[in-house]
């Protein structure tokens, strides 16, 4: 079914602003049935499997069921997203259980300062040297000097 | 025709697209055009946190060419895209993209993308562009940037607001027109430059996987050729439309297979073990020079798979097992050597679980345990991606410094990045001839555009001129899908059969079959020739005028249909071009039976295409390769 919700758990994303599942599918195929205030995925042969509805639910009602044309049953992989780290329960056909975690992120959510992470060397619009550059470009082993770089 | 409310929104820059180009492109942009009191907007089909093809997340940043530590040189970098691309490539555009993209990177690990490093605290190369990461949020990181800049320069973005046409002056790009995928609303951008980044196309071709696993392309499903149509439909020169990509994964799902041939130092074989780059390495000598260079181009390493495939030595295994157990053999004692397994172990996982999720779930149903025994792999479904290995994209005008006097006035015509049409710009997969710019290297051309689309509306700072019967006339066009369903629906009991239209599925399959079948797909062990694509094109110009006939029941299935039909353009320029390059020169993404070898003496040149939109006639071009090295 790639992704499926667990009619269960589905409250509709009712106390937010937005059905979760819904606002992130980057194919748009999560839909609340505002009928019965739950979500289903409209279009599961269109589905990558990319997990973005199941790490955003807010009550964990969306699983993933691998593809039934070539996937045997059994297996679940579940993720459980932190802010700063994921981590990974993997259920095999035969029982066995893995869990790995791994980081995400090593800043604050929200917190991408986008500018003035490094001075940017001049203010030519017509000129190749872009925002925080060259001082971006080094790290620090030293210095990458722009006119060596051109050099082919 | 369909009651939609029309929302204006005027601005100067107008990005199309929400990906990693559109991202790179709004932070750099928005830093520019906050100095010059311009407006930047976004538009994206999706939102912008998971949204374009590292939506699910990435394993490895796979373009750092690390000037910084003197051990590569723009040279280097250049050599190894050419002699991939079998010599088909705008270096300039290459290495200016190459020359900026550690500055990307380092932005990125201060955005908070967490690279591997290694006790030194150097990063850890996969392979020699390679980095690894952790890259589970990757998108959602960069995404973030670039909504802090937008927000910082009084810009904004819009989501779930899909492009479907550009709006033109003349040969002047002034805007674009989409709807929304949420209300009843149509969108009309108008700008005073456009830069084009809606990703490449897949599911032009069939796919491998049928049913519910139609949706398990290697490349997302969501990118369906917009970018394409966009800069064909204004009237852009297109190049490499013949270079699909054609990558060789773990088989069915799809996973990544960088980590096991690069860092775990894996080897492929066939059923019979037998390596099948050392067994054929004779056919390389029939490839020119490129079958001699290191690393073997992607196109000749499938093309070696393939060949041990047609003589039936399937199935193909990577040797997982024997790779681990080699570096865990490394190891002085065994309690290092079993903590370098466990090591491994969450390091090969991790690859899958950070950007092919369906790979760890077909290995867990499968039992399969990488350390102990191999798993298949298998070259994929045709993809158009300008960003990987592929090259397909528009014509742009690469950097006036780093041309020579002999590229100069063939390459550069005044802003990076811009087609050739006035104001219109484009990066990521929506460039061509400039491969293996990957993810980081496609943010850094979108910055790249988008420095240069305010230099371009700084000096041609005059409001567009918009017609409002074009808008009119695209408006009655995107809509009347909607239009065609409502008027027909009642005339049968199912609403997926009627004689009066055809529904955007069915279209897509249509479309697919006669790639697949005609163009050098899947089932034709991606093989074609002058009589194939001459059967197709026929039938193709079937498929454009039932295109007239599309059906939709509600706003995704409009999406659908508009997706369909710009797949359909894509799909015609590729069999075009392969018809118009009369040689084989990528076997392992094509093969063209009538032409089957390369021929440099008359070859060795790009295959450029127009689209009229008035009339719908192509032009074919052929432009001289010009290097600015050797």
């Amino acid at each position: 079914m790639p992704s499926y919700v667990i009619a269960e758990k589905c409250d509709g994303c009712k106390a937010l602003d937005k059905t979760a599942c819904q606002y992130v599918c980057p194919n748009d195929l999560m839909v609340l049935d505002e009928g019965q205030m739950k979500a289903f995925n409209q279009e599961p042969d269109m589905c990558w499997e990319c997990y973005c509805c199941v790490k955003i639910c807010p009550v964990q009602a969306i699983e993933v069921r691998g593809y039934a044309d070539f996937v045997p049953m059994g297996a679940m992989v579940t993720p459980l997203r932190a802010t700063d780290s994921i981590m990974w329960t993997l259920k095999f056909r035969n029982g066995m259980l893995k869990r790995f975690k791994f980081p995400i992120r090593t800043t604050e959510e929200g917190k991408a300062q986008p500018f003035d992470q490094y001075a940017t060397g001049d203010d030519d619009l017509k000129s190749p040297t872009l925002m925080c550059e060259p001082a971006g470009l080094n790290t620090e082993k030293g210095p990458v000097k722009m006119d060596k770089v051109q050099t082919l | 025709m369909a009651n939609f409310e029309t929302v204006t929104v005027e601005t100067d820059l107008l990005l199309a697209g929400g990906g990693m180009a559109c991202c790179g492109a709004a932070v750099e942009a928005s830093y520019w055009a906050k100095k010059n009191g311009l407006k930047v907007t976004l538009v994206d089909k999706a939102a912008m946190e998971r949204s374009g093809a590292v939506a699910m997340g990435l394993s490895a940043i796979n373009q750092y060419v690390d000037l910084n530590s003197g051990n590569n040189t723009l040279k280097d970098y250049c050599d190894y895209v050419r002699n991939d691309l079998m010599g088909i490539t705008r270096e300039d555009v290459v290495a200016n993209i190459a020359r900026h993209v550690d500055s990307t990177v380092h932005l990125f690990e201060k955005w908070g993308l967490p690279i591997w490093k290694d006790q030194e605290g150097n990063y850890v190369h996969e392979g020699r562009w390679q980095l690894m990461i952790n890259g589970e949020s990757y998108k959602v990181i960069v995404a973030e940037a670039a909504k802090n800049a937008l927000a910082d320069a009084g810009g904004e973005y819009f989501e779930r607001v899909f492009l479907t046409h550009p709006l033109m002056d003349g040969n002047k790009c002034v805007g674009a027109i989409g709807f929304s995928v949420r209300e009843k609303k149509v969108y009309v951008f108008k700008a005073k430059a456009v830069l084009c980044a809606m990703g490449g196309a897949v599911h032009v071709f069939k796919p491998r996987s049928t049913g519910e696993g139609f949706g398990r392309s290697w490349y997302p499903p969501f990118n369906s050729g917009a970018s394409t149509f966009f800069t064909l439909y204004a009237g852009a020169e297109m190049t490499c439309q013949e270079v699909r990509f054609i990558p060789v994964r773990f088989k069915d799902a799809y996973g990544p297979v960088g980590a096991w041939f690069l860092l775990f130092k894996s080897v492929a074989t066939n059923a019979q073990g037998g390596n099948y780059m050392q067994l054929n390495a004779a056919e390389l000598e029939k490839w020119e020079s490129y079958g001699k260079v290191k690393p073997c181009p992607a196109n000749l390493r499938n093309w070696l798979m393939m060949l041990d495939v047609m003589e039936g030595k399937s199935p193909i295994y990577m040797q997982t097992a024997d790779a681990i157990q080699k570096i865990a053999e490394e190891a002085p004692d065994e309690k290092a050597a079993k903590r370098k397994l466990k090591e491994l172990e969450a390091e090969a996982w991790e690859d899958f679980l950070d950007m092919t999720i369906s790979q760890a779930i077909l290995w867990a149903a499968s039992n399969v345990e990488p350390e102990k025994k191999p798993s298949e792999i298998m070259a994929c479904d045709p993809y158009f991606i300008g960003s990987h290995s592929g090259a397909s994209g528009a014509w742009v005008s690469g950097p006036e410094d780093l041309q020579t006097a002999e590229t100069k006035g063939e390459y550069f015509w005044g802003y990076p990045q811009m087609t050739t049409v006035g104001g219109l710009f484009a990066a990521g997969d929506a460039s061509g001839a400039s491969s293996h710019k990957f993810s980081s290297g496609s943010h850094t051309e979108g910055r790249i555009a988008g420095k240069a689309a305010i230099a371009y509306i700084v000096d041609n700072n005059a409001a567009p001129n918009v017609d409002q019967a074009q808008i009119d006339a695209l408006t009655a066009e995107i809509l009347k899908p909607l239009d065609t369903f409502e008027a027909h629906k009642g005339v049968t009991t199912a609403v997926d059969i009627n004689p009066n239209y055809i529904r955007a599925k069915q279209f897509m399959y249509r479309l697919q079959k006669i790639m697949d079948e005609y163009a050098g797909g899947v089932s034709s062990q991606f093989k074609t020739s002058d009589k194939l694509l001459e059967k197709g094109l026929e039938l193709m110009a079937f498929l454009k005028e039932d295109a007239a006939n599309l059906a939709a029941e509600g706003l995704h299935d409009l999406m659908r249909c508009w997706e369909a039909y710009h797949r359909m353009y894509q799909g015609e320029a590729h069999m075009r071009s392969i018809l118009f390059r009369e040689e084989t020169r990528w076997p392992g993404y094509y093969f063209r039976a009538d032409k089957p070898s390369i021929d440099q003496a008359n070859w060795l040149a790009f295959c450029n295409c127009k689209y009229d939109r008035n009339t719908g006639e192509w032009e074919m071009i052929k432009r001289p390769v010009k290097y600015l090295t050797q």
